[in-house]
């Protein structure tokens, strides 16, 4: 059992289930072994009727598809077909918060009143709207249009890609790969990998390039900064990591999944007196609001709102036989949930019109009566506090202590107002670099193993991590995010993290906000006068698994910044694709993939790619 | 003794089979390994498709086999397990393909660069015991049974179909 997590929770939880009879990921994973080695390789297409085909990766059978496309076609439009996925997830999750500001600010929506209003400012003086003298939800309104025309916009480029380095701008320009819209780059993408569109390996990877970019300096960074507006901005805050943070004598609810929008509703409506007096009235001490996932990194950015845990443990938290209600919005959340909570008192409510799961309960959810669908939600978890049955509660104690909630604006005030003594602490080599680790669990993998190998071996060497997702997650149940794991740091970064009071390990939120990461690299390279393709940076996904990790690590690529993925990409079956990826990219954009399992191995990547642009900046 | 035997009904036609085999056959052992290899592993199980259906191909290691009394080197033997093959034996494969002119399945093939012939040779046995065909076979068509086990399932699954 221990090759399947590092997490003494996970693998409890994991006995328990296998004592109830439950059926998790890894038996799952286990059934569908040996997997099928043409998709590992991206040598399938099944893009149109005359397949589906196949290629021969050893030259023994058909080297090309019925149309005539071959390995590096069709590894190529897989490829992209999955940033387009991947794109397409953050980007719509992007929509779906700015429509939420519009209905805002149409006063449609009491329940999400702007709450940063300086941010709102901000973002308003960006895309030159005016500011003075104007209300907040006229202001509001004009930046939500601002930000939906995004979406199919035909002015030729998206506003935020403004936020780059003027030689990136000049690099994207130049291959011709500047997003010119967000819904634009996606649609292009299933066009061109149609049957008989584009064939061209290299150009079919451009395309595949600017719609990543389209989600990171776009869906993905809308997604971010609309959240702050609605939900505010994060600022450090401190909560509790792991399955431990579930209560046996309170009714607990895990919200799972990726926005904001109905979560951070719940969170006030768990609050509501009626609500606590019923729970009060079925024997329970309380109500315990808990995330999962990024749902969980949303909430715990700005409320501290305990985390229950990441990607692998979303089914574990049910086998604790303490879950009240899960309830679920969008990505990532497992089709195995109802499933298992049938063993369980359980119940699995989805809320996203986008997201229906056979077996659970459908709570449609807009923002139009948010808060009394959140009530109602969070009635229906008190009132199942009585189907509890206490001899199937058994929570694991694990839990752990953690500091969030760095965004951009935190860090800039945890630095006293500008980026300045951050990028003094990198000239002096106090700070080696910063690297950003990101993305999920995968059950072929170590829970957790490789992300915590990996930002040790980092932090150790001096070189300050940047988290979010399931990574950041995987941090903070180990201890990484807590100001004392400055201890496992180097002198140069323990240094500076001892006087700022900060951790080694920076949490900046969600998948999405992986563009606040972007924002912070892209002002460093300003401030320097250079390129982001010249600062020491890097990027790591250790466990990823989404297709929304293959658009990340393409947009973090594409904007300059060397990315090590720890899970192979089913690209092998193309030496060309792969050699692209992994060697060609760096004269094109500056920036390469790497692929390594071996997180040790990994981290002596980061570190010796950092040391190399430490070299050429003459630092 | 336990023969690779096919339930055609379940073949899909996916080739798994086919990789698993090559890959069991490669330096490497892996398929990650092995795309990267320049000598390229070669397949000794062949799917094939007919008007009557899918199916894969591979040696019977026949009791009279064709291949052994055709041989003209001597490279081709059975082994104590019962295995046909042409390699670890009392003398080398010259590459003369008498033995792929008699087989009456056509399940031998060349190595042409080194004038070898190439069959399915068992060399593939997972920790399990089991053929790297049968283990990659996601819908079971591929059995690694006693012959005796597979005639009796096919029994009973005819008898299910009179009662029905």
């Amino acid at each position: 059992m221990v090759e399947k997590s590092i997490d003494q929770a996970t693998l409890k939880m994991l006995k328990k289930a296998q004592r109830d009879g439950i059926e998790t990921v890894w038996d799952r994973l286990a059934a569908q072994e040996p997997q099928c080695g043409f998709g590992q390789l991206g040598i399938c297409c099944r893009n149109c009727n005359m397949g589906p085909c196949r290629i021969d990766p050893f030259g023994d059978g058909p080297s090309q598809g019925v149309c005539g496309a071959g390995a590096d076609t069709i590894v190529a439009r897989n490829l992209v077909r999955a940033i387009a996925a991947g794109a397409a997830a953050h980007s719509d999750h992007g929509r779906g918060i700015a429509s939420t500001l519009l209905a805002s600010a149409g006063g449609d929506t009491a329940d999400y009143p702007v709450r940063d209003e300086a941010k709102l400012q901000a973002l308003a003086a960006e895309y030159g709207i005016a500011v003075e003298g104007r209300a907040t939800a006229e202001i509001a309104r004009d930046l939500a249009n601002a930000v939906l025309e995004e979406f199919g916009t035909r002015k030729g480029a998206l506003q935020f890609i403004n936020r780059a380095p003027e030689q990136r701008r000049a690099v994207w320009d130049k291959l011709g790969i500047t997003p010119r819209g967000i819904d634009r780059e996606v649609v292009e993408s299933m066009h061109r990998t149609h049957m008989g569109v584009d064939n061209d390996p290299v150009s079919l990877i451009l395309q595949g390039m600017r719609t990543a970019l389209s989600d990171g300096w776009g869906g993905s960074i809308v997604a971010t900064e609309l959240s702050d507006v609605l939900f505010g901005t994060p600022r450090p805050v401190k909560g509790s990591s792991n399955l431990g943070v579930l209560k046996e004598d309170q009714v607990n609810i895990i919200l799972h999944g990726h926005e904001p929008t109905l979560s951070d509703i719940i969170v006030h409506a768990a609050r509501d007196p009626e609500l606590l007096q019923e729970a009060r009235a079925r024997g329970a001490a309380g109500i315990n609001v808990c995330g999962m996932c990024c749902t969980g990194n949303e909430i715990l950015m700005r409320h501290g709102v305990p985390v229950a845990g990441n990607f692998l443990q979303q089914e574990l938290a049910i086998v604790t036989g303490a879950v009240e209600a899960m309830i679920v919005d969008i990505q990532c959340v497992m089709p195995a949930l109802p499933q298992v909570a049938g063993c369980y008192h359980t119940k699995i409510i989805s809320t996203s019109p986008k997201a229906k799961f056979p077996g659970a309960e459908h709570i449609a959810f807009d923002e139009h009566n948010a808060m009394e669908t959140a009530k109602k939600i969070v009635r229906i978890a008190v009132e199942n506090y009585s189907n509890r049955r206490a001899e199937k509660v058994n929570i694991p104690a694990d839990q752990m202590e953690y500091m969030a909630g760095f965004s951009v604006e935190a860090i800039l005030e945890a630095l006293g107002g500008s980026l300045n003594p951050l990028i003094d602490a990198v000239k002096s080599g106090a700070v080696k670099g910063i690297v950003g680790v990101v993305g999920c669990n995968n059950p072929k993998y170590i829970q957790d193993n490789s992300h915590l190998v990996f930002v040790r071996e980092l932090i150790k060497n001096d070189i300050l991590v940047v988290g979010t997702g399931c990574a950041a997650i995987a941090c903070a149940k180990a201890g990484l995010l807590l100001p004392a794991a400055a201890e496992q740091a180097g002198d140069g970064l323990r240094g500076v993290c001892t006087g700022l009071g900060i951790p080694p390990v920076l949490h900046m939120g969600s998948c999405v906000d992986i563009s606040r990461i972007m924002t912070v690299a892209a002002a460093m390279a300003n401030a320097l006068g250079v390129d982001i393709a010249d600062l020491p940076l890097a990027g790591a996904a250790p466990e990823w698994m989404s297709e929304k990790a293959v658009s990340i690590g393409t947009y973090v690529v594409s904007s300059g910044i060397f990315t090590i993925l720890g899970t192979v990409p089913p690209v092998l079956g193309s030496q060309n694709v792969a050699e692209l990826l992994t060697g060609g990219a760096e004269k094109v954009v500056g920036a390469v993939f790497a692929v390594e399992e071996n997180p040790a191995a990994a981290a002596k990547l980061a570190i010796d790619h950092i040391a190399a642009k430490r070299k050429a900046l003459g630092l | 003794m336990q023969e690779v035997l096919v339930d055609k009904e379940r073949c899909l036609g996916c080739r798994s089979c086919e990789l698993a085999c090559a890959v069991a056959h490669s330096a490497s052992k892996t398929l990650l390994g092995a795309v990267g290899e320049a000598k390229k592993p070669l397949k000794r199980i062949f799917v094939h498709q007919t008007e009557a259906g899918k199916i894969p191909l591979n040696c019977r290691h026949c009791a009279e086999a064709p291949c052994i009394d055709a041989c003209i080197a001597g490279a081709m033997h059975r082994t104590a397990e019962g295995v046909v093959t042409n390699t670890g034996g009392p003398a080398e494969c010259t590459g003369c393909w008498m033995c792929v002119m008699v087989c009456p399945y056509g399940v031998i093939r060349s190595e042409i660069a080194q004038r070898l012939a190439v069959k399915c040779d068992r060399e593939c046995l997972d920790e399990a015991g089991e053929p790297a065909c049968v283990r990659a076979c996601q819908t079971r068509a591929l059995k690694y049974v006693e012959v005796d086990d597979f005639s009796r399932e096919k029994r009973e699954r005819f008898l299910i179909s009179l009662k029905s």
